[in-house]
């Protein structure tokens, strides 16, 4: 492994800004190191590396012709999840349904990275169409954990969040619809940033559950994650729920908290994701992270959120029913794959061959209980109160933030767990989202950062902040970040075991 | 307490257009079971008045102006089709509501 | 197939059964682009060519909705005298049929942009019928299939099909009565007169291009019969593909009697979708559905609600055209016309023509004239409703004053209206290429004067004993030499003239 590739994303930018290094050199070394360990990662789907390193001869060229970067990441290499559309690239969402589909056209946040300079990679693995918390999913195969090559990596996002860990990219996106990037990222030692739902354009995500769907920037430190959040975020037209006000100043919030004060900030603890169903060691780590936090100078009080109690139950009525239909259009009529169409079968026959045969379990699982959740008889008991228990989400988190500036929890009630240990429970493998769905129901910003190792497998750090404040969250995790890594003489990311490499 | 047959698992996946196989029948109808009476917990809120949301943004009246944007040529938009003729997707024959 | 039962004579039908109506008319709003996307709505375009992420339902493509289309909706509501919804969404309807890309139209369910409104039908002998509107709501079209092989094109017995998504997401209003009741024999006739009024109203609104034969204005008309004195109401069909004015009146009058039919032999109306079918004015069973259908309506999450302001509602209020009932007892005081005139000027359906002819420059008299008499006699002639006639009001004033400035004389004017009916061009255009100017050079009429009273000496002869009445043979003569284009007014004087009278 080359220096390069254990550069952060900030540093990256300055070497190349600076003229020390090419992004050519940059985004080949990276390159490189994921031809060497992606084999056995499998954090990628597709790599593309003509595109890449054509979008970084092109910031070289602008950086010797003595243009400016066009952004603070000019030149940085990122993997962006399959999720998001990419023109003339392939975009599976890690579904044979769409195997080897091209789409005409590129996502919002696409443009907006290519717009910045940022060579795109390729393209990283995810639960099918985002739906799972570990990356087993995948209709290509699991991606592995680089703390331990037989675990999960967490999920839907586990492609980003393992290319980050194994150095792959310095820079990932991820999509977040009950705790996607957050959670891998807590499985990972990285950072996974949820920024508030409606900050960052949804078009050209592909939608698994809409009302929740949030992209958003993986990283492996705070300030990289606030500079690509900037990259990213920002009002869209093409998104009808895209918020039209200034991105919030996360950056500045991320340098700001780097200088360790955080006093005069109240943090509230959730009681109710502090309780049971959390490993033993989660829940220490936790504790010290909080211990930390009133050690930079924060004042800490105990919130309580009752309904969140019954948000995982609402989440897994309401985003199943929205997949339901946002899945529908994959029919085989206009693209992706078909299925038995021998000039005999109907349309309809057709259609459902193919969705049968192009979805894998989970997915199906989730379009019954959502057709079942909407269907005339069961609307009012289902879909209908699992609406009502997201206002008393949205109300509850709405009377901690009168009580903190800004709450905490474990991200994940559990570290990594081994490649196969719940594919066969579903209900379990729901459980792994407990702390990280109540946010997507209301819409606020939370962030996952790295607190700790527990038995060598790292654990994360939940930082809720309300809707539009997400510097918030960043001025925290940047504050607590700096502290332990000073306790720990180095970036927890660093201890990550080396992975034997692919000659 | 809620319960979900496996006829009506059958059911559902014909709504949802699966064409799902005997086995899937069964795995699928043990598990949605369970999946479902879990979830049920949210039936303790059905009587209480509450505003139910369907929105995490609480905006209103976002519109387009009447203006025509480029698409796609005829082209890109058959480019990904499983089939096309003249100009246009070519599917399976549909069994239509006219008989 | 069913057998084709014996129909009940219409008559016997409406002696023993209340027919009861409801009628859903899908207009496709004129606006520039689709309801969510930024596509063309242009009528008649290649296949696939006004088309784009969001209106192919590509993964990932999200959409947005067209002001414009939600103005003429609001409009729409406010001219049929309805609420407007202070707070309404979209909500998404699922099923799934390959004319329709995401497997869901996205459309409005139980919050209606406008609903509890009205309309008042004028029958043709002046009787007011108010039809009450249960509500209009957006939504958007589907694409359009074309069936592949099978004996006749259609969907029935094909062997795939072609689908062109140009229409897919253009706007649509629905608008949907309540069940419109005690109309007795005349049902089918308020069923015709409702949707002439709607498609009036439409035009003047100026919202879509309300033509029936392109599918921009369509009615499904449902039609249930209930026994004289019965307190429920009886089961309904819904008749599709009804395209004319026409065939909604037919499509009525032939369910009614069919059903009656039906249920006089002791059978049941099955709840079902009927097809009409123009060549024979019946009406044909659609495919029986195998389970209810359940379209799961859920509110659509990519868009966020519809919250008019009142201060919206009240400025698009002030934009609506006059009703049309103020408007006729307007027109009937400034063009003078008797009651008996304005019925007919209704009747033909020609009050908008008239006025824009007057518009135009026309006296209103004539411009009546024309278009209740020899304009309606040809649009009967060729089928069609006045208003689809291939000549404009503007075209009718031009013709009207060049018959004013003595360019045309009456009998020419009617043959420059026909070449504009033919597709000719312009009146000037049409007059130039048939060669209809009066012969207004008084040296070509001198000369076909001399001639006439050369060939018709006795006449001549008269005339100059002053028999002033014996001219009337010379301009006879005179007219029929110049195939009628001469001025006969003016030819008598040239004869009289000549003869030293
Ligand atoms: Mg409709
Ligand atoms: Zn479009």
């Amino acid at each position: 492994m080359t220096e390069l590739t254990r550069l952060t994303a900030a540093e990256l930018a300055e070497k190349i800004h600076g003229r020390e290094v090419s992004s050519v050199e940059a985004t080949q070394a990276h390159l490189d190191r994921i031809a060497a360990v992606d084999p056995a990662v499998h954090a990628f789907l597709h790599v593309d590396a003509e595109a890449a390193l054509n979008a970084a001869k092109a910031v070289d060229e602008e950086l010797a012709a003595g243009r400016g970067p066009v952004s603070p990441l000019a030149g940085v290499p990122v993997a962006v999840k399959d999720v998001l559309a990419t023109l003339g690239s392939p975009t599976t969402c890690g579904s044979r349904i769409l195997e080897g589909w091209l789409p005409p056209y590129d996502a919002t946040v696409t443009q907006r990275l290519i717009a910045a300079g940022l060579p795109v990679l390729g393209k990283t693995n995810m639960d099918e169409f985002a739906m799972g918390s570990s990356t087993e999913n995948s209709a290509y195969g699991p991606t592995r954990n680089p703390w331990d090559l037989d675990r999960i990596p967490g999920g839907s996002g586990g492609g980003s969040a393992a290319a980050l860990a194994a150095f792959e990219a310095p820079l990932a996106i991820g999509t977040d619809t009950g705790g996607s990037i957050r959670q891998p990222g807590a499985m990972t030692g990285t950072v996974g940033v949820k920024p508030t739902y409606g900050t960052v354009s949804r078009y050209g995500l592909v939608a698994y559950a809409s009302s929740f769907d949030q992209a958003g920037p993986c990283a492996r430190t705070v300030l990289d994650a606030a500079l690509l959040h900037e990259v990213i975020a920002g009002h869209d037209p093409m998104d009808a729920t895209s918020i039209d006000a200034p991105v919030p100043p996360v950056v500045d919030a991320a340098r700001r908290g780097a200088t360790g004060d955080l006093s005069g900030l109240t943090v509230g603890v959730v009681r109710e994701l502090v309780g049971e169903g959390h490993q033993p060691g989660v829940l220490a780590a936790f504790e010290a992270a909080v211990a930390q936090l009133r050690d930079l100078g924060a004042t800490v009080v105990e919130v309580s959120c009752p309904s969140f109690d019954l948000a995982l139950s609402a989440y897994y009525l309401i985003a199943p029913s929205e997949a339901s239909s946002n899945l529908a259009r994959f029919d085989a009529m206009r693209y992706g794959l078909r299925v038995g169409d021998d000039g005999t079968r109907s349309a309809e026959e057709v259609m459902s061959l193919t969705r049968d045969a192009g979805f894998g379990a989970e997915v199906k699982r989730r379009i019954i209980i959502g057709t079942y959740a909407l269907s005339a008889g069961y609307y009012d008991a289902y879909y209908g109160s699992a609406q009502k228990v997201r206002t008393l989400v949205k109300r509850d988190f709405e009377a901690a933030y009168g009580q903190a500036d800004v709450l905490v929890s474990p991200t994940s009630p559990v570290t990594a767990f081994r490649i196969g240990e719940k594919v066969d429970d579903p209900l379990a493998m729901y459980q792994v989202d407990l702390c990280t769905i109540p946010s997507n129901m209301a819409g606020g910003a939370a962030l996952s950062v790295p607190c700790g190792l527990v038995d060598g497998l790292p654990v994360g750090l939940q930082v809720f902040s309300p809707a539009l404040q997400d510097h918030r969250g960043y001025q925290v995790a940047a504050a607590y970040e700096a502290a332990r890594d000073a306790a720990d003489g180095g970036a927890l990311i660093h201890r990550v075991p080396e992975l034997e490499v692919v000659r | 307490m809620p319960s979900i047959s496996r006829a009506e698992v059958a059911h559902l996946a014909r709504l949802a257009r699966l064409a799902v196989t005997e086995e899937e029948l069964d795995l699928f109808a043990g598990q949605l079971e369970k999946i479902v009476q879990a979830v049920a917990r949210v039936g303790e809120v059905a009587d209480q008045d509450i505003p139910p949301t369907s929105h995490a943004v609480p905006l209103t009246n976002v519109f387009r102006d009447d203006l025509v944007r480029p698409g796609l040529v005829q082209q890109q938009a058959l480019a990904a089709a499983p089939a096309a003729e003249d100009g246009r997707f070519r599917v399976p024959r549909i069994l239509g509501e006219e008989a | 197939m069913t057998a084709a039962v014996e129909l009940v004579d219409y008559d016997e039908v409406v002696a023993t059964y209340d027919p009861v109506l409801g009628l859903e008319v899908h207009v496709e709003l004129s606006t520039a682009t689709k309801m969510f996307c930024g596509c063309p709505t242009t009528f008649g375009g290649e296949p696939n060519t006004q088309v784009c992420p969001v209106c192919l339902a590509l993964p990932g493509a999200l959409p947005a909705v067209n002001g414009a289309a939600v103005e003429s909706a609001i409009r729409i509501g406010l001219a049929l005298n309805c609420e407007i919804a202070e707070w309404c969404r979209f909500a998404r309807k699922n099923y799934f049929y390959p004319d329709m890309p995401k497997n869901f139209q996205t459309s409005q369910y139980d919050e209606p942009i406008a609903y509890n409104g009205w309309l008042d039908v004028t029958l043709d002998d002046g009787e007011v019928v108010r039809v009450l509107i249960e509500r209009a709501h957006m939504e958007e079209d589907t694409g359009k299939s074309l069936h592949v092989g099978g004996a006749t094109g259609r969907i029935h017995g094909a062997d795939h099909s072609l689908l062109d998504y140009n229409r897919a997401g253009v706007p649509l209003v629905e608008i949907v009565t309540k069940t419109i009741e005690g109309t007795g024999a005349r049902a089918p006739e308020v069923a015709r007169a409702y949707v002439r009024t709607l498609r009036d109203l439409l035009k003047a609104l100026d919202v879509s291009d309300v033509r029936m034969d392109q599918g921009s204005l369509r009615c499904d008309a449902n039609v249930s019969l209930m026994a004289k004195g019965a307190a429920e109401f009886g089961t309904r069909t819904e008749t599709k593909n009804v395209n004319s004015l026409r065939s909604v009146e037919r499509a009525v009058r032939h369910e009614m009697c069919r059903q009656a039919a039906v249920l006089g032999s002791g059978g049941t109306i099955r709840q079902e979708t009927r097809h009409f079918e123009e060549a024979s004015g019946t009406t044909r069973a659609g495919r029986p559905k195998e389970t209810s259908e359940d379209y799961r309506y859920f509110p659509e999450p990519d868009l966020v609600p519809v919250a008019p302001s009142r201060e919206w509602v009240e400025q698009l209020r002030a934009t609506l055209p006059e009703p049309p009932e103020e408007r006729r007892k307007r027109v009937q005081g400034e063009w003078g016309l008797s009651d008996l005139e304005l019925r007919d000027l209704v009747n033909a359906g020609a009050i908008d023509l008239v006025a824009a002819t007057v518009q135009a420059g026309a006296p209103s008299g004539e411009a009546r004239s024309w278009w209740v008499s020899y304009l309606a006699q040809q649009a009967n002639n060729r089928g069609v409703e006045l208003g689809d006639l291939p000549i404009t009001p503007a075209q009718v004033a031009k013709v009207i004053a060049l018959v004013a400035d003595g360019s045309l004389t009456n009998k020419l004017a009617r043959a420059v209206v026909d070449g504009v009916l033919d597709g000719e061009g312009e009146p000037e255009q049409v007059v130039e290429a048939r060669g209809l100017k009066v012969v207004s050079d008084d040296s070509a009429l001198y000369a076909a004067v001399d001639e006439a009273l050369a060939g018709n000496p006795d006449v001549a002869a008269k005339i100059r004993d002053g028999k002033v009445a014996a001219a009337g043979a010379i301009v006879g003569a005179v007219m029929k030499a110049t195939k009628g284009q001469a001025d006969a007014k003016r030819v008598r004087e040239l004869v009289l003239e000549r003869c030293q009278v």
